[in-house]
């Protein structure tokens, strides 16, 4: 377990410096930030967050339920977090297609190439813990944790909120801040 | 278990309300770039903290822990707004 807060630590660092140099690049140009920012679709946005949020609380729950040896009700909520991933996924590919439709491309500019360089790591991130997520549910219907063995669930839960927080800092930097 | 009755769900229903009012509300052109930009910052610094504590029970975690994952959401905010502030004509 220790391993895996170092991993969620030393991420949590990278995107901290990735933050901080989109933050620096926005203060050379911000009349193009500015602009460019309000080309983005912040309600798709909020609603990505709101299903993110959703995500990490049905794996919260999944792990309360390991915690009680509530066995039956674990792997719906596992499912519940993959299928939420999935609604995340779906929506983001919805945005970078509308982009690509209106000939806007990482090249564009520098606000968009920081744009699609950042929610595309975190994307990859979302695409990994689904992934994980796939994995704990077909251990949990198969009743492998229980509130004695529990650890790989809790590992993947603390992972997939770490993807739930960076887009909690994500949503606003890109989209909201002006 | 009864869903309504679990910390994490009252943890969830303040998140996707305080998400609501970033997106919905304070981002508006009604509010002043600045109110509007530190709002929206203190919020997720907010939430981000809800997240950790409750969801990633860090609450429970050994002090050093819970002190440097803290510590990034104050370095991360600091930094966010630090340079907000720095840009010319934000504020």
């Amino acid at each position: 377990m220790d391993g895996v807060w170092v991993f969620i630590g030393a991420d949590s660092v990278l995107f901290g410096i990735l933050f901080a140099n989109f933050m620096k690049d926005r203060l050379a140009q911000p009349a193009l930030f500015e602009a460019s920012h309000r080309t983005l679709n912040f309600n798709l946005g909020g609603l990505d967050t709101l299903i993110l949020l959703t995500s990490s609380w049905l794996v919260a729950l999944a792990v309360q339920a390991v915690k009680r040896d509530q066995l039956d009700q674990a792997p719906k909520f596992v499912l519940g977090g993959v299928l939420t991933g999935l609604m995340f996924v779906a929506s983001k590919s919805t945005e970078y297609a509308e982009k690509f439709v209106a000939g806007i491309m990482p090249a564009t500019d520098p606000f968009y190439m920081w744009y699609f360089t950042l929610t595309g790591i975190h994307l990859a991130h979302v695409l990994f813990g689904t992934c994980l997520l796939v994995y704990v549910w077909t251990k949990a219907r198969a009743r492998t944790y229980t509130s004695s063995n529990r650890t790989v669930l809790e590992c993947v839960a603390s992972f997939w909120h770490l993807v739930d927080l960076l887009w909690i800092v994500l949503f606003p930097l890109l989209y909201l801040q002006r | 278990m009864t869903l309504l009755r679990e910390r994490v769900t009252i943890v969830w229903l303040g998140l996707m309300v305080a998400t609501c009012t970033s997106t919905w509300l304070l981002s508006k052109d009604n509010f002043s770039p600045t109110v509007a930009v530190v709002g929206i910052f203190m919020i997720a610094a907010l939430k981000v903290r809800f997240v950790m504590m409750d969801f990633m029970e860090l609450r429970d975690a050994p002090v050093r822990v819970r002190i440097a994952f803290e510590a990034w959401i104050v370095v991360v905010t600091a930094l966010i707004l630090g340079f907000w502030f720095a840009t010319p004509h934000s504020g």
